[in-house]
């Protein structure tokens, strides 16, 4: 899934600095399951705008919505009448969806709530972790199921630095929490899989014109388009 | 290759080959356009050693580039050891210094993957990492015994490069560790130097492993060393740096003399034990002496331990 945390509220309330009447937008799919930006945290942010404004004493009016999936346009018309109403739109959903309402609704001015900031999974009940870079060229099959692009704080792809220890990377958290080896991991469950001897396999320099280094990505499925 | 049958003619190549034990150091270009700091570091370490390296943006700390102060060093009678690391540049940036450091005279070179940016002085900076170190050593090797670049395309001119890795033995997963070392002398690693070394016994385990795989008639290893100044600095790097492995009967050591001349004194006399012990060791080709801020210890290091005059070689 794609994970999100909310902006810190003082950036948001300059981000919609001005305007009269806001549609704080949520939506129910991925950002709604990392209980940052679905329905309920769209309620929320709501009445923290509207109980700033009368502390402050501006008139603002405050709505909020939620689209099943802001991402895919078809899911926005059923929040277009709300929008139309808006001056703005602060999106709660991730970088995708807000972008998808900033075009279907077009000069509409919608603005994010949230910092999209990976592509991960819940490790436990509140806590995600990265898991994916859609690097465009996915290497896992050889590295046990773990991936040596985000998973390595260094992105390597012929087995750990010399920063290993005890299983832990080199590099900690902001918050200087231990973070696991990458490489630690794919040998002991290379191990565990009797492929160890796929350590010993040089992957050659990346390719990384099928990230988003080599521009924007289009995928198109010829097979699946309409005759 | 060369026309004498050397693959860079370096000094440290022409030392290494002729089976003489290697004396390699290191200097840390200054965070300024200070160019007076290399020149003063090469003028200690002048006929001491027969190479030194230069670090490249060390703890990703912003330095004057290694290739900069390598032609100083250079300039100053000492030949350079230029490090490049996978963190700062991409492939053409890689390929582009190296070609210009052979146009300035660099005949060595150490391929490292770099520490993390989150130590240094630019948290925020983007990590480059486009290739990790084994294909770094790949694709200078390519482009001197191949003369292509790493895209394939060919070139008129190969650098003539003596191609160095960095190990560290202490690294876990340990029974990986001699594997990495395989797997960067198949790449093309010409030499070696290790991470510095405090836990003789524990090196010496890594090096039985490194002679049961045959890897030490493949590649030169000079084991590293760190003279200590004090217990303080052995307390530090047993609990900061990352991927060192310090132990406390050397902590205590240093603790038990008084700090300023005496835990200096102590410390090169550690250093010229360890250089001994070392020296012993089957497969170990040289040592490197990283004296971090303290050049001006590793003459006397070198002399004690009965490395001296270093050879002349043509
Ligand atoms: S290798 Fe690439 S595609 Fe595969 S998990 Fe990692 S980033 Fe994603
Ligand atoms: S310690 Fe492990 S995860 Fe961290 S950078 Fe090195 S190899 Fe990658």
């Amino acid at each position: 899934m794609i994970t999100a945390e909310r902006k810190p509220f003082d950036e948001i309330l300059t981000l919609v600095d001005g305007h009269k009447k806001v549609l704080v937008a949520g939506c129910d799919t991925c950002v709604a399951i990392c209980l940052t930006g679905g329905e309920k945290e769209a309620e929320i942010l709501a009445s923290e705008l509207r109980m700033k404004a009368q502390a402050d004493g501006r008139e603002v009016e405050v709505e909020h919505t939620a689209a099943i999936r802001q991402c895919e346009w078809e899911y926005l018309d059923m929040i277009a009448a709300k929008v139309e109403e808006a001056d703005v739109v602060l999106s709660m959903a991730c970088g995708i969806g807000i972008q998808s309402m900033a075009e279907k609704f077009e000069p509409k001015l919608v603005v994010p709530a949230v910092n999209t900031n990976m592509l991960g999974m819940p490790q436990e009940h509140a806590v995600w972790l990265e898991r994916c870079g859609a690097c465009g060229d996915c290497v896992i099959g050889e590295t046990a199921g773990i991936c040596p692009v985000v998973r390595c704080s260094k992105s390597l792809m012929n087995g750990p630095c010399g920063g290993s220890h005890d299983g832990k990377c080199e590099v900690t958290t902001p918050e200087k929490e231990e973070i696991d080896c990458a490489w630690a991991l794919i040998w002991e469950r290379l191990k565990a899989q009797g492929r160890e001897e796929l350590m010993e396999v040089t992957r050659p320099p990346k390719n990384w014109s099928k990230s988003s280094s080599g521009g924007p990505r289009k995928m198109v499925k010829e097979e699946a388009k309409p005759v | 290759m060369t026309d004498n049958g050397y693959k860079a003619g370096s000094n440290l190549e022409k030392v290494l080959s002729a089976g003489t034990f290697a004396v390699t150091s290191e200097c840390g270009p200054p965070k300024s356009a200070d160019g007076g700091v290399i020149e003063r570091k090469a003028k200690i370490l002048k006929g001491f050693v027969d190479a030194v390296n230069i670090t490249d943006n060390q703890t990703a700390v912003v330095r004057v580039c290694s290739l900069a102060s390598g032609v100083t060093a250079q300039q100053n009678g000492v030949e350079a050891i230029m490090q490049m690391t996978c963190r700062d540049r991409n492939r053409l940036a890689m390929q582009a210094d190296i070609l210009g450091a052979a146009t300035l005279g660099i005949k060595n070179i150490l391929c490292l993957t770099g520490d993390h940016l989150s130590f240094g002085n630019h948290p925020e900076a983007k990590g480059v990492h486009d290739l990790d170190s084994l294909n770094l050593i790949r694709m200078y090797k390519d482009m001197r015994d191949e003369k292509t670049f790493q895209c394939g395309e060919e070139m008129d001119v190969a650098p003539p490069l003596y191609i160095g890795c960095a190990e560290n033995p202490f690294g876990d997963p340990f029974e990986f560790r001699a594997l990495r070392l395989k797997k960067k002398i198949e790449a093309g690693a010409d030499f070696m130097q290790t991470q510095c070394i405090f836990n003789i016994p524990k090196f010496k385990e890594w090096m039985k492993e490194v002679r049961a795989l045959g890897l030490h008639q493949e590649i030169k290893i000079l084991a590293g060393i760190t003279p200590l100044k004090g217990a303080g600095g052995a307390r530090y790097m047993k609990n900061f740096v990352p991927g060192m492995d310090v132990p406390q009967e050397i902590v205590d050591r240093m603790a038990g003399v008084e700090k300023g001349p005496p835990s200096h004194a102590e410390g090169k006399k550690l250093a010229v034990e360890m250089i001994k012990e070392l020296a012993e060791i089957e497969g170990v080709a040289g040592i490197h002496i990283m004296a971090v801020e303290w050049e001006e210890a590793v003459p006397e290091i070198v002399e004690t331990a009965g490395l001296l005059p270093r050879p002349a070689v043509a």
